[in-house]
């Protein structure tokens, strides 16, 4: 079966921090990394493969640098994967960047199933996902903690969804989307071979040309959102440490908390 | 196309805007700010130049819809195991506040098999008018069909404003139905007004795991404006059950051989309170040990009839489920009291916890980065401090 895998570079915001004084955010010494869900959902693919057979298609868009997150994903194991970059993709929001994943997916052509992370941790919109499904005009299952079942033959998958209050059960007809959550899986770490084969690969650019895309549902011209501002959140100052022997302290804070009314 | 620009004529090389871009797209060359191709064009270097260097020259989009045609706040009224979800009633109460800026309806929009309950609670809550579509295909929440439901209500009734709960169910459903409809759609938002001047909605999230907030708004040739907005922001509107509702009903162009997806089981969780709508949540973390201690947590959260929360490093020690996870690729959970036992706070659990209302951190280091964000903090023992506060709660509430 062929399988697709989007998956995004993003800041690794463990490092993102705002300086106090400036109330601007540090960037120094911010390290990319790929998306945490989406290390889950190229997991997830080479788990498939390794089940069903088939090809492992890893799909990004992003600034040039960007390759980076597709050479770790070649050096894990995938067979082949495309850096969707151009000027004219910058500044999309959801609607674009799904209409331009969906678009390169279609180029692959195929594809069996579509894999995704859950969200990005730098936008945490969960929306590319449903987004791709419904321009490829595929069933999505979104929040996926379990593949229970591929039947090729039948065309069928079925899966646990992770909700609110428990797990649904869903079977769907394919090709389908699904987006993954991180209870699904432990993701490999690459192999010494791997990453030399990854080092050595030559990663083809794929640019506005090379997509058949309507250029006005692309980039920010294909975007219906804009950011009109960004700032600091308000802070959260340290509140009150309480101080003193166990036996006042721990009363204290029970008074505190009952006065807050949300003790019933 | 879009483009950045510098007027390197006025750029005195303050090195202001280097640090606001949350892309690193910007360095100093030759004394003064060039920008590089990881530019999204985001504006928040814009607005940090002291001397206005920075523009951002967006192209012009002609406004090809007639915006007048497109009113009224609609809110989904999501419901699951047959109780509707209350971030819906949060979203009523905030949508009133909207409606009543813009002179217009309130508006519900609710899908199922049966709903007149639904109704009655959409219309007690603030829904003036509410567009219902029923069918045993709508049964239980599925993206095909209430997509289809949602999409030909909206095309045919035109709000100018869709409000969705950003729940799993929210956030699933909310993504098909902008994308079907080719709008813009704000995701998790956590705030939301409407602009004086343009009347247009702007939409508040953050983003960056919390470290910073944006604010967004939708081109004006992109109607209805949609958002899913964060449970619990939102304070519960009140209730009135002698308010009087008009209800619209449209049926489903959609037989239940085109729905792709079959849902075949529902497991309940092991938990009798979940996370998402606690209203106190207890959380362990690494200072637990291992996975027997959690029953300090667990008996914590008995007497409080709290929600047992986990840090990321007590999941991948395989010490509690998954489900219990709190932070960046956990859940996020907005309760009126977080208590973190032995979590130091790494900004990804921050980032799942930071705007609950009250929190409280029990830690041994006096140094753990929580105590920067705490309401409450006592430095001591999670073993010692943990049981004696059950105790203590017993006590004052007769239990």
């Amino acid at each position: 079966m062929k399988i697709a895998v989007c998956i995004k570079q993003v800041p690794d915001t463990t490092d993102v921090k705002i300086n106090p004084e400036t109330n601007t955010l540090i960037r120094e010494g911010v390290q990319s990394i790929t998306n945490p869900f989406d290390e889950f959902a190229v997991e997830e693919a080479l788990l498939t493969k390794e089940k069903y057979g088939g090809e492992v298609h890893v799909v990004t868009m992003g600034p040039p640098q960007a390759i980076e997150v597709l050479k770790n994903a070649l050096a894990v194991g995938a067979d082949k994967v495309y850096l969707v970059s151009d000027r004219a993709f910058a500044g999309a929001d959801t609607l674009a960047t799904a209409y331009t994943l969906a678009k390169t997916i279609e180029m692959v052509g195929g594809v069996d199933l579509v894999i995704c992370g859950k969200q990005a941790i730098d936008g945490d919109t969960a929306q590319v996902g449903p987004g791709i499904a419904t321009r490829l005009g595929i069933p999505q299952l979104t929040y996926v903690s379990k593949v229970r079942e591929i039947d090729l033959a039948n065309k069928k998958i079925v899966v646990e969804r992770m909700l609110e209050d428990g797990r649904e059960v869903v079977q769907s007809t394919l090709p389908a989307l699904i987006t993954v959550v991180k209870d699904i899986n432990e993701p490999r770490l690459p192999s010494l071979l791997g990453i030399k084969k990854a080092a050595k690969a030559q990663i083809p650019t794929l640019t506005v040309k090379d997509i058949p895309v309507d250029e006005n549902r692309i980039g920010l011209k294909g975007s219906p959102t804009w950011v009109m501002k960004v700032f600091s959140p308000e802070a959260r100052g340290g509140g009150e440490i309480l101080k003193g022997e166990l036996t006042e302290v721990v009363p204290l804070l029970v008074k505190k908390l009952m006065d807050s009314k949300f003790i019933k | 196309m879009a483009k950045l620009l510098i007027d390197k004529d006025t750029c005195t090389g303050c090195e202001s805007c280097i640090p606001a871009c949350p892309f690193g797209a910007l360095s100093m060359k030759e004394g003064i700010a060039v920008v590089d191709e990881k530019c999204t064009f985001c504006g928040a270097c814009v607005d940090v130049c002291p001397v206005s260097a920075i523009t951002l020259e967006k192209e012009e989009k002609a406004v090809t819809i007639d915006t007048g045609a497109y009113k009224d706040v609609w809110v989904f009224i999501e419901h699951e195991h047959g109780k509707v979800a209350s971030v819906s009633f949060e979203l009523l109460g905030e949508g009133r506040k909207l409606a009543d800026v813009l002179g217009c309806k309130l508006c519900g929009m609710i899908f199922g098999e049966k709903v007149d309950d639904f109704i009655k609670e959409a219309v007690a809550y603030g829904a003036e008018r509410v567009y219902v579509t029923e069918s045993p295909v709508l049964k239980q929440y599925r993206a095909d069909p209430y997509a289809c439901a949602a999409v030909n209500l909206i095309r045919k009734y035109k709000p100018e404003i869709v409000l969705f709960g950003a729940t799993t169910q929210g956030r699933d459903f909310a993504g098909t139905v902008a994308t079907t409809l080719e709008v813009g759609l704000t995701a998790d938002c956590t705030g939301l007004d409407i602009d004086p001047e343009t009347k247009y909605l702007r939409q508040t999230r953050p983003a960056f795991g919390g470290n910073i907030m944006a604010t967004i708004l939708d081109y004006p040739n992109y109607r209805p404006q949609m958002s899913t907005v964060r449970p619990k922001v939102f304070p519960m509107p009140p209730r009135d059950d002698s308010r009087k509702g008009e209800v619209i009903r449209e049926s489903l162009p959609m037989k239940e051989e085109q729905v792709r997806t079959k849902v075949l089981e529902f497991i309940k969780g092991t938990e009798t309170v979940n996370l998402v709508d606690a209203e106190i949540i207890v959380s362990g973390g690494r200072g637990l040990g291992n996975a027997e201690n959690f029953k300090v947590i667990r008996e914590l959260a008995e007497v409080l009839g709290a929600a047992v929360g986990a840090s990321r490093a007590t999941v991948d020690a395989g010490w509690i489920s998954y489900e219990h996870q709190v932070g960046q690729t956990g859940r996020t959970v907005r309760p009126k009291i977080y208590i973190a036992c032995g979590i130091s706070g790494a900004i990804q659990h921050q980032a799942g916890m930071r705007t609950s209302d009250i929190i409280v951190a029990i830690n041994k280091d006096p140094e753990a980065p929580i105590f920067k964000i705490t309401t409450y903090g006592i430095v001591g023992d999670l073993f010692t401090v943990v049981p004696m506060l059950a105790q203590e709660f017993k006590k004052r509430l007769g239990l």
